[in-house]
């Protein structure tokens, strides 16, 4: 947990620096009609950084060893993770709907052993429900490809 | 007067129309509440962008709705499957999931959602009372005094929320930081977008909240490797009537556990330890503690009623003051917002049917909700028994059409992913969430709140200190600020053990 924490705070003060950084260019001080547009993000910026030794320093005197990830959680969490990504990867080429499908299908096949037919049945309906709530129903688009083409959407 | 606007807000709320709304935000925030990964904040962040085209008074209906049945979902999965769906739920926990597998979870579910009706029913009582006055008082506030307001606000974050007080401290400075993300409307500058026209637009707060809350919860729940086991619960008509029997006989902790919802959660971040503190006070004067985490239904009625008392309060700023004191009220502030209506005490003058249409549908919301509870729980349990390998994909689908119906861009579903992954670790290092999402969405207000304070007094932070009203709150902010700093303090002159023991923040 000890090298997760100090991981983190690294990256956020780097985060910080950045903020700082960019805030000066903008200008920290009294512009003509007010504060300029680097004044609030300037002072978040240090006071970011300012925590985050804080939070540094408290992390090197505890010696907390324990892993930030237990053993073997670690397959559960990417079984999640690495479909997603492969899911939203694919959405701007198939649409959200195929994607939906194909998503659904591969997660129950692959973690859930399901038999075809309900694999089938379950990944189509979500998708088809999906399509009438957004697109019929509510008329708000979600991203389309091909086959929504192919239909005429 | 007061009574006048309730009646016309009933008028409002009682219109077949918006009854229906409630209905359906009812039972779909219930099944929100039950399923894992998706909380209130979440449901109504995932829905808001479907309220754009309605009417402000129907889609607050419907989303104020929708909390009370995540509220209500929250005590189902506590009780029949010891997993607290929100963080005040944990302490139902104690004694309502042994009394579940006592065979008594009929009883168990009845005193809960009775208590909760009872809880929010109290609030929105004072609410209906109070808010007028608050809003009359906080239209003679200025700049200066919203953002002592502010100040306050994340100020009882890091004195108040316990755990560890820097890290509280850095998740509202993210929070701003990320506000001030893309164009600012005062100069026209472009901050922090380093040449990405991406950022220019900044980040939404809702795919914010889509993404940490979502599917940063379901890489939790994976990694815990969550297992099901369901108590079941008899629920019939006898079983509640004969529970009502016997809930009177607990009046005092009823009460007891009101004030302290009330009194908590009117600050942000205060359901939870709300909950905690009314089912320690409840055992404290108990005839009988040892009973107390055996399957008292005493110990299931003290954190239901406190944890919804103070989920109405946290309504309560948020409608007269535009300060939300939840993630969830921080959702329907921005919401607000997205409809045109400008949050804060102005909105009693300019749109009282909106604001008593509101409070209004408390009353509605809350009825149909533990009317709806009561005959439907075996339905909405069933839900959990949906096969994991179902659930996790339907539900992050579900939060992939939240984020992108926000803009229609396909870029904020790359964010919510992101989003995620920082959820999920900050939860693991014990960054709470709730502040950052209320930072970025009070960044800009705020920020202009502090600009125009410092045009009125020309660059002076004394300001905040020399008005009256903004001193006194920003005194008590300061005071908050220094709270963590003081405490190991006085623990220490005093002798006594510095020992905390923090719920673990959902």
């Amino acid at each position: 947990m000890r090298a997760a924490d100090l991981t983190t705070a690294v990256v956020l003060m780097a985060g910080g620096v950045l903020v700082i950084w960019d805030s000066l260019r903008l200008g920290v001080g009294w512009g003509t009609d007010g504060p300029k547009s680097g004044f609030f993000p300037f002072w978040l910026g240090l006071a970011l950084i300012a925590a985050c030794l804080v939070i540094t320093i408290q992390a090197i005197r505890r010696a907390d060893r324990t892993p930030f990830i237990p053993p073997g959680a670690m397959t559960p969490v990417l079984k999640v993770l690495v479909p997603a990504t492969g899911y939203v990867l694919s959405m701007p080429w198939l649409g959200l709907y195929v994607a939906t499908t194909l998503y659904m299908a591969i997660y129950m096949r692959w973690i859930g052993r399901f038999p075809w037919l309900s694999v089938a049945v379950v990944s189509i309906v979500v998708s088809a429900v999906t399509f009438y709530v957004f697109e019929i129903w509510f008329l708000v688009p979600m991203p389309k490809g091909p086959l929504e083409a192919y239909f005429g959407y | 007067m007061g009574i006048e606007n309730l009646f016309l807000g009933f008028q409002v709320a009682l219109q077949p129309h918006n009854l229906f709304l409630a209905v359906i935000g009812v039972a779909l925030g219930t099944i929100i509440g039950v399923l894992p990964g998706l909380g209130g904040a979440n449901g109504v962040a995932i829905l808001l962008p479907l309220t754009f085209s309605m009417q402000p008074t129907s889609a607050i209906i419907l989303l104020t709705s929708l909390y009370w049945g995540a509220l209500f979902g929250g005590a189902i999965t506590s009780i029949l499957f010891n997993i607290p769906g929100e963080p005040w739920s944990v302490a139902t926990t104690f004694d309502g999931y042994p009394m579940a597998r006592n065979g008594q979870g009929g009883q168990a579910l009845t005193a809960a959602f009775t208590s909760s009706f009872v809880g929010a029913l109290f609030s929105v009582v004072l609410i209906t009372l109070f808010a007028p006055l608050l809003a009359e008082v906080a239209l003679k506030f200025g700049p200066p005094e919203f953002f002592a307001i502010q100040l306050l606000t994340f100020s009882s974050f890091v004195g108040l929320g316990g755990g560890n007080p820097m890290k509280s401290l850095v998740s509202i400075l993210i929070g701003f930081i990320m506000a001030a993300v893309g164009l600012d409307i005062v100069t026209g500058a472009l901050r922090l977008t380093f040449g990405f026209t991406d950022l220019m637009k900044g980040f939404d707060f809702i795919v914010a909240v889509i993404g940490l809350f979502g599917i940063g919860e379901i890489l939790l729940t994976m990694e815990e490797g969550l297992s099901f086991k369901g108590a079941s619960a008899k629920m019939s008509p006898r079983v509640v009537l004969e529970t009502w029997r016997t809930l009177p006989r607990y009046w005092r902790t009823f009460l007891r556990s009101c004030f302290i919802g009330f009194w908590m959660g009117f600050k942000p971040g205060g359901a939870t330890p709300a909950s905690f503190m009314s089912y320690s006070f409840a055992k404290r004067f108990a005839r009988n503690p040892e009973r107390f985490g055996q399957g008292d239904i005493e110990g299931v009625v003290a954190p239901e009623t406190a944890a919804h008392a103070a989920g109405g309060a946290s309504l309560l700023p948020m409608i007269t003051l535009g300060i939300p004191g939840s993630p969830t009220a921080a959702v329907m502030l921005g919401g607000l917002i997205i409809w045109g209506l400008q949050p804060g005490p102005m909105l009693f003058k300019e749109k009282p049917e909106f604001v008593w249409g509101l409070i209004a549908s408390m009353y509605t919301g809350n009825v149909i909700g533990v009317a709806m509870v009561l005959a439907f729980v075996p339905l909405f349990a069933a839900i959990l028994r949906v096969p994991f390998a179902i659930l996790t994909p339907l539900i992050v689908s579900v939060c992939a059409v939240g984020a992108y119906s926000v803009n229609g861009r396909m870029i904020d579903i790359w964010y919510m992913l992101i989003f995620g992954v920082v959820g999920y670790a900050f939860k693991k290092l014990d960054y709470p969430l709730a502040p950052l999402v209320l930072a970025l969405v009070l960044g800009d207000l705020a920020e202009n709140a502090l600009r125009q304070s410092l045009i009125m007094s020309h660059g002076s932070l004394l300001i905040f200190l020399e008005r009256p009203i903004s001193g006194a709150i920003t005194a008590v902010a300061l005071f908050f600020f220094a709270l963590p700093a003081i405490t190991p303090w006085v623990r220490r002159l005093r002798g006594a053990p510095v020992a905390a023991v923090k719920p673990r923040e959902t």
